[in-house]
């Protein structure tokens, strides 16, 4: 059942339940954050609107730079600002800052310790139609394994916007991935958000496998979850929001009856997060694991919903994956 | 606090430069590896600017509103860290420790490692934008500080800097002058050759900034040309100081060999006696 201490969306396994894109929450997150701290400042590379940066820049013109097509333009200047007190929000699609822009960021924002926040859209494969391209699938790779960054990766558009809002009361850099189109909200207003710790959303009597799941994939994993308890096969479901600093902690207390795991996101299974927590169990736990996501593959052009269906990200997928690691398990 | 320069205080910089000039070698000897044409052909200017154009106080590095000196092409930083010691930013003798485990002095300046770098660089190509992101932190609070950017030439070919020139241009940015160490060599050979900046002038004009080219090697042109880099108030302005490469060291000078590489043991005697011969040398012409 849905953990009643989190005050979840009750309605999130509704056909007609409510949805929203998770951009939407970086633009309140960031407005709310322009209104609230005189230091913040944002910057566009020729896409504040669909990043859904144009509400700040309507509202603070004086505090936001659209530098054109230009990524790594766009994290040097944020790194300037940043080492002179601001705090730079850096829009653009996740393929370009920070992939285009990599060594730029490495150099003068992350090794620089400097307080610039990396916000990534249109990640993922959701980007579909547009082909891999655009579909950024290596972010978390290629910025979990920066010393010294945060990396977010909200699931739902209300969670965004408070992890949008959380990433400006640290003093590191931050990595923030948000997708492009409307997914189901599956938290409230209330449900409470920390940084660097990951939440048990569906949880059970005696569950027999983890399910680690991070992004807009974690409402798969929320209906498999549903229907494997169904099939008698009932299990834990964690949201991981936060990718670095990885809550250790978290991962010991819900594997430890489990022992058994299984991770889902939206990204290539090699350096992502069920990477991150296959690193940290391989050394404390180690545990029959499997890994939900593309399989060092480009994915293509098509309906995100049937391009994870074709790569065997969806749903049946996931409780297949279940199913096999607890077979695993048992022998 | 630019202000003209009386004929003592002239005499004051051209001798430290050339003091300076002998700490580099005998620093990139010390280290082993590192740059020697960049660093010996920038001498004067950062001669000029930590003794005299610079609104700094080498005691307290992180006052709000000190001028910003950033450094682009990191790999000449021997020149910088030689000139900050100089000035009081550390002891001198901390000038062995270049490119050493343990040391504050990274092999490319690392802003974290020590107090009084504005930025972390090596990678070119990066260093104008972030004294950008400078000028403009300072414009929002309402600061008076003037932030200076060096490049090198061959770190024009990258695309960065170009992205970079066009929104300088765009915004008008007028606290902000750019330094292009334009000594015509990159690693691979003369910049003209691996890739051609020429015409440089008409590029930066192109893209909306005000354009002024000054002797690297001559103290008094270079107060004179930043004082009227300060004047243009209504677009940002490059100043390109034409520099020869390995100055001072008759044997490094124009050869793009020395690019990426110090002197060994006895190259460095040569140099060193050199250098002390036109320390003389430069005494005498202002006795005369």
């Amino acid at each position: 059942m849905l953990n009643p201490k989190l005050k979840l969306n009750p309605k999130l396994f509704d056909k007609d339940g409510e949805q929203a894109p998770t951009r939407a929450g970086y633009g309140t997150g960031l407005l709310y954050l322009g209104e609230n701290n005189p230091n913040v400042v944002a910057l566009s590379a020729d896409l504040a609107e669909s990043t859904h940066a144009h509400l700040f820049a309507e509202k603070f013109p004086d505090r936001f730079f659209e530098v054109g097509i230009g990524e790594q333009n766009m994290a040097a200047i944020s790194a300037g600002l940043a080492v002179t007190g601001k705090i730079p929000f850096m829009s653009s699609y996740a393929t370009f800052s920070p992939g285009k822009n990599w060594e730029t960021l490495r150099t003068t924002a992350i090794y620089n310790k400097a307080n610039v926040k990396i916000a990534g859209h249109h990640a993922g494969i959701m980007t579909g139609p547009d082909g891999a391209t655009h579909q950024a699938t290596e972010d978390i790779a290629i910025t979990r394994c920066w010393p010294g960054i945060e990396i977010y990766v909200p699931c739902d558009a209300i969670e965004a916007k408070k992890a949008t809002i959380a990433s400006a009361g640290t003093s590191n850099p931050v990595y923030l991935r948000y997708t492009r189109d409307k997914t189901p909200v599956m938290t409230t207003e209330f449900t409470p958000f920390e940084v660097g710790k990951m939440q048990d959303f569906w949880i059970t009597d005696k569950p027999e496998a983890t399910i680690f799941a991070t992004g807009y994939m974690l409402h798969y994993a929320l209906v498999a979850a549903k229907e494997l308890e169904e099939e008698g096969f009932p299990t834990l479901v964690v949201n991981v929001a936060t990718i670095k600093p990885l809550d250790e902690e978290g991962i010991m207390r819900f594997t430890g009856h489990t022992k058994a795991v299984v991770t889902v996101e939206d990204h290539q299974v090699a350096g992502g997060m069920g990477s991150a927590i296959a690193e940290f169990l391989a050394k404390t736990n180690p545990l029959p694991m499997e890994f939900i996501g593309l399989q060092d593959t480009f994915a293509e052009s098509g309906p995100w919903q049937e391009i994870i269906e074709k790569y065997n990200m969806g749903t049946k997928a996931i409780k297949s994956a279940v199913k096999k690691v607890i077979a695993r398990k048992k022998k | 606090m630019t202000d003209d320069i009386h004929e003592e205080k002239l005499k004051e910089l051209e001798l430290k430069a050339e003091k300076g000039r002998e700490l580099l070698i005998k620093t990139l000897l010390e280290a082993g590896s590192g740059h020697s044409a960049g660093p010996l052909d920038m001498m004067d200017v950062f001669i000029t600017f930590y003794f005299h154009i610079l609104n700094h106080d080498p005691k307290n590095p992180d006052w709000p509103d000190r001028d910003r000196l950033v450094l682009s092409n990191g790999h000449i930083c021997p020149v910088r860290y030689v000139v900050m010691a100089m000035a009081g930013y550390f002891p001198i003798e901390e000038l062995k420790t270049l490119r050493k485990l343990n040391s504050r002095l990274q092999g490319h300046p690392h802003r974290t490692a020590l107090p009084g770098l504005e930025t972390t660089s090596g990678p070119l190509g990066e260093g104008l934008s972030q004294g950008i992101g400078i000028a403009l932190a300072a414009q929002l609070d309402k600061k008076h500080y003037y932030t200076y950017v060096i490049t090198g030439d061959g770190e024009l070919n990258e695309g960065n800097i170009w992205e970079a020139v066009m929104f300088a241009g765009k915004i008008k940015l007028n606290n902000l002058v750019m330094i292009v160490d334009r000594n015509n060599i990159q690693i691979d050979g003369f910049t003209e050759d691996v890739m051609p900046l020429e015409p440089l002038r008409e590029k930066f004009e192109a893209f909306n900034w005000h354009v002024l080219e000054v002797d690297a090697h001559n103290i008094e042109a270079i107060v004179d040309v930043i004082n009227e880099a300060k004047s243009i108030y209504e677009k940002p302005t490059v100043v390109i100081a034409h520099a020869t490469p390995g100055k001072g060291v008759t044997f490094m000078e124009k050869d793009f060999h020395w690019h990426g590489k110090p002197p060994n043991k006895d190259e460095a005697k040569e140099a060193l006696h050199e250098l002390r011969t036109l320390r003389g040398k430069i005494v005498s012409e202002h006795q005369a």
